[in-house]
């Protein structure tokens, strides 16, 4: 699995490489698992979670995150708290070793990223640089 | 930090992108607003776990830092008894609505000029922060769901679906869209009630059919039939009972516990207390068999019933069978039979009432659809309609049709109505129609437009009224008027009227007589030209003044500086006009200081000459010729 990432970042010159011994994980907090698995009876289709990255926003990379119907040949599969948590491999170079949870704060409630390649965040937390 | 949402596949936005819409259920009784949220609609809860908002509006007292403040909810409605005439209930009952629509001695208000009870204008209602109507007070309710769903939500709303009843009129609706307007709110969509309750089960993605929409709410029936054809809703008929709900499952239960006690008439405060046991008994029924009855009067009387639900049944059972009738006449207006309907969705509070299923059940031959919160499912409808529409789903979008609940039409000689658009139509809709001229050489026409299905004017509901001028003089009968009538997806009409030989037309975009009445329009507008031509007058003496006294400064300015250049006559002569001058210029003739602005300045014209050399002379004196730079 690890060599496959490899090659595929390197053979994409785009990508900057980044240095890092292995793969780490991404990983949902328990409450963020249990709101995912409602998400996704209530759906009534899908098989997991998908986090992404992609190169829009103020301030350089955004978060994305979607329902999962069908996986790709690429992409790697995490399991957390039982739910599967499917990251492409470019993304994955971006937010690799991130803990997603779910938070209220005040009356809004919604997705956190807590993700240690960041360096730098816009305001909102929509986007990040690493 | 802004939090994230769940995407469908590939469709994630960019950030700041993300479009916030929700979908309102503007009730009669209860108010609520719902979003659609990692692809489930919920509805939005108030800081205390609420997710209904009594429609109740408070207008408070000044207390002396904030002027102008309302309660909303909750704290209106504790306030209701305390404060009848502030505290403003079922306003969407005046929804669109003169006060010859209502009857307002069953009201607590101090309504505006009841003896113009015959103008069309809307109910106004006088409270102590001023003469409200149910427009403004609709818009305080909006304002307070808006603002729970900017602070839920994160951001700000690009816009709004709100539900109406299927039955509202062209006034109604639009009433509806000027309250969300006050509110700052966009309006994606008016979405009727019953299909915004069809979308929230999903019916649009199952398969075709005709379905009922059986809506119990706490003040209010209304049942409605829509048919589902290649995704598309069709609402096929509505009817229902404007004064049949919940509430009068809780006055049945509440004679119960008179009639069972035997007290003595109590009072109002006891009125209160018994019905709010009587609701709380008739909530308990839902679950259980018998429901005790437990309280003290004011006299210090002890009440203790037990009401099981046989009894209650049976006091109910005529109000059970009260619904049932406009469902009949609703089938019967859609030409179906039960053995047509495919599915039946239950929407309202009172339809948890086990009775009301068994009876519905009962009458359809089929199990209602009652798993969805019965009291959310039109917001829940209306989330998912607006997350459509906001442009947050690209799958190919719910196109929702709705029909016209009344007759469109035009007013004929005698007084008759001429039904252009007829009721049921689907929209949007355009239809045209042909009239002619009455009189022979008749030069201008009347459009007079109606809403109803009855046959005279009098008996329709007045929309609008407009001329079409300069027809060419004709034989009566000769000239060729084609009527076009327009209602956009949203029920709102423009009507237009051309005479085809001459093609003068005339249109009119009907902003529902609700409002204003052409004569008070008409009279805004007079007085708004009234106004600007004494304006203009004002401006133009202001401008003349300023002019004039400029002018006589800088002829003072002169004398005073350049007085031996004139004769003793000229001298005069100037001091004499510009004294009358001076004078002149006080009063407030613009036409008049203009003219003699002018006179001065002619008249002035040799001195101002005379002190020009003298000027050049002193200039160029014990000057040599090569000094000057010429």
């Amino acid at each position: 699995m690890y060599s496959r990432f490899a090659d595929l970042l390197i053979a994409d010159k785009s990508a900057p490489t980044i240095k890092r011994k292995s793969i780490m994980a991404i990983t949902l907090t328990q409450t963020a698992a249990n709101r995912v698995e409602k998400f996704l009876s209530n759906r009534g289709k899908g098989i997991g979670l998908r986090l992404g990255v992609k190169t829009t926003g103020c301030s350089g990379m955004a978060y994305t995150l979607e329902f999962v119907d069908d996986m790709q040949a690429e992409d790697t599969a995490f399991d957390s708290f039982g739910v599967k948590v499917i990251v492409d491999p470019k993304s994955l170079a971006y937010i690799d070793g991130t803990e997603l949870d779910f938070t209220k704060e005040g009356l809004n409630e919604g997705f956190k990223f807590n993700n240690p390649n960041v360096k730098d965040e816009c305001g909102c937390g929509e986007s990040f640089t690493v | 930090m802004a939090l994230l949402q769940i995407s469908e596949p590939g469709q994630s936005t960019a950030p700041h992108q993300h479009k916030l819409a929700v979908g309102i259920d503007l009730g009669t009784t209860n108010s609520l607003v719902a979003t659609v949220r990692s692809g489930q609609a919920t509805v939005l809860l108030d800081e205390d776990g609420h997710a209904l908002l009594p429609s109740v509006v408070r207008y408070l007292p000044d207390d002396g830092i904030a002027s102008n403040q309302v309660d909303v909810g909750y704290a209106a409605q504790a306030a209701q008894s305390l404060d009848p005439q502030n505290t403003i209930v079922s306003a969407k009952r005046f929804m669109g609505r003169g006060l010859k629509d209502i009857d307002i001695s069953q009201q607590p208000y101090q309504f505006l000029n009841s003896d113009a009870a015959e103008s069309k204008q809307l109910v106004q209602i006088h409270t102590r922060a001023g003469v409200k109507n149910a427009v403004d007070v609709s818009a305080e309710i909006l304002k307070s769901l808006k603002k729970r769903a900017e602070q839920s939500l994160g951001g700000e709303l690009v816009g709004a679906v709100i539900t109406v009843p299927a039955y509202f009129d062209d006034a109604q609706r639009q009433a509806t869209k000027d309250a969300a307007q006050l509110a700052g709110l966009n309006v994606l969509r008016l979405l009727n009630e019953p299909t915004a309750a069809a979308v929230a089960y999903g019916l649009d993605n199952g398969s075709e059919g005709t379905y009922v929409i059986y809506d119990l709410g706490g003040g209010t029936f209304d049942v409605s039939i829509l048919k589902l054809a290649k995704g598309v809703f069709e609402v096929l008929s509505t009817n229902g009972d404007s004064a049949l709900g919940g509430d009068d499952f809780d006055r049945r239960i509440f004679c119960w516990i008179l009639e069972q006690s035997k007290c003595a008439p109590v009072n109002a405060k006891d009125t209160r207390l018994l019905l709010t046991k009587a609701r709380e008994a008739k909530e308990w029924l839902t679950d259980h068999t018998n429901a005790q009855i437990t309280c003290k009067l004011s006299n210090g009387e002890l009440i203790d019933l037990t009401l099981s639900t046989k009894q209650f049944n049976e006091l109910t059972q005529t109000l059970v069978q009260k619904t049932l009738t406009p469902t009949k006449k609703a089938l019967r207006d859609a030409a179906l039979s039960i053995d047509d309907i495919k599915g039946v969705v239950m929407v309202g509070g009172a339809t948890r009432m086990p009775q009301i299923r068994l009876a519905v059940a009962d009458f359809f031959k089929q199990t209602p659809l009652t798993n969805l919160d019965p009291d959310k499912v039109v917001a829940l409808g209306a989330a998912i309609q607006a997350n459509t529409l906001a442009g947050n789903r690209s799958e190919q979008d719910l196109l929702l049709l709705d029909v016209i609940p009344l007759s469109l039409g035009l007013e004929t000689m005698g007084g008759l109505v001429e039904k252009v658009i007829p009721r049921n139509s689907t929209l949007p809709i355009a239809r045209a129609q042909e009239f002619t001229t009455f009189k022979d050489g008749q030069t201008a026409m009347s459009i007079h437009v109606l809403q109803g299905e009855r046959e005279l004017v009098t008996d329709c509901r007045s929309l609008a009224k407009f001329e079409l001028r300069g027809i060419p003089p004709m034989v009566a009968g000769a000239a060729r008027i084609r009527v076009t009538f327009t209602v956009d997806a949203d029920g709102l009409l423009s009507v237009s009227a051309r005479e085809i030989t001459s093609n003068v037309e005339a249109n009119i975009i009907v902003k529902p007589s609700y409002g204003l009445s052409d004569e008070q329009m008409l009279e805004m507008l007079k007085s708004s030209f009234g106004a600007a031509e004494s304006d203009k007058n004002a401006r133009m003496l202001n401008e003349a003044k300023v002019d004039a006294q400029s002018l006589t400064q800088a002829i003072r300015a002169a004398l005073q500086q350049d007085a031996h250049l004139l004769s003793g006559a000229e001298a005069e002569s100037i001091h004499t006009q510009l004294a009358a001058f001076e004078q002149l210029i006080l009063g407030d003739d613009a036409h008049a200081i203009h003219q003699a602005t002018e006179a001065l300045n002619t008249a002035t014209e040799n001195f101002a000459a005379k002190r020009m050399d003298a000027s050049v002379s002193r200039a160029l004196a014990g000057k040599s010729l090569e000094n000057l730079n010429l």
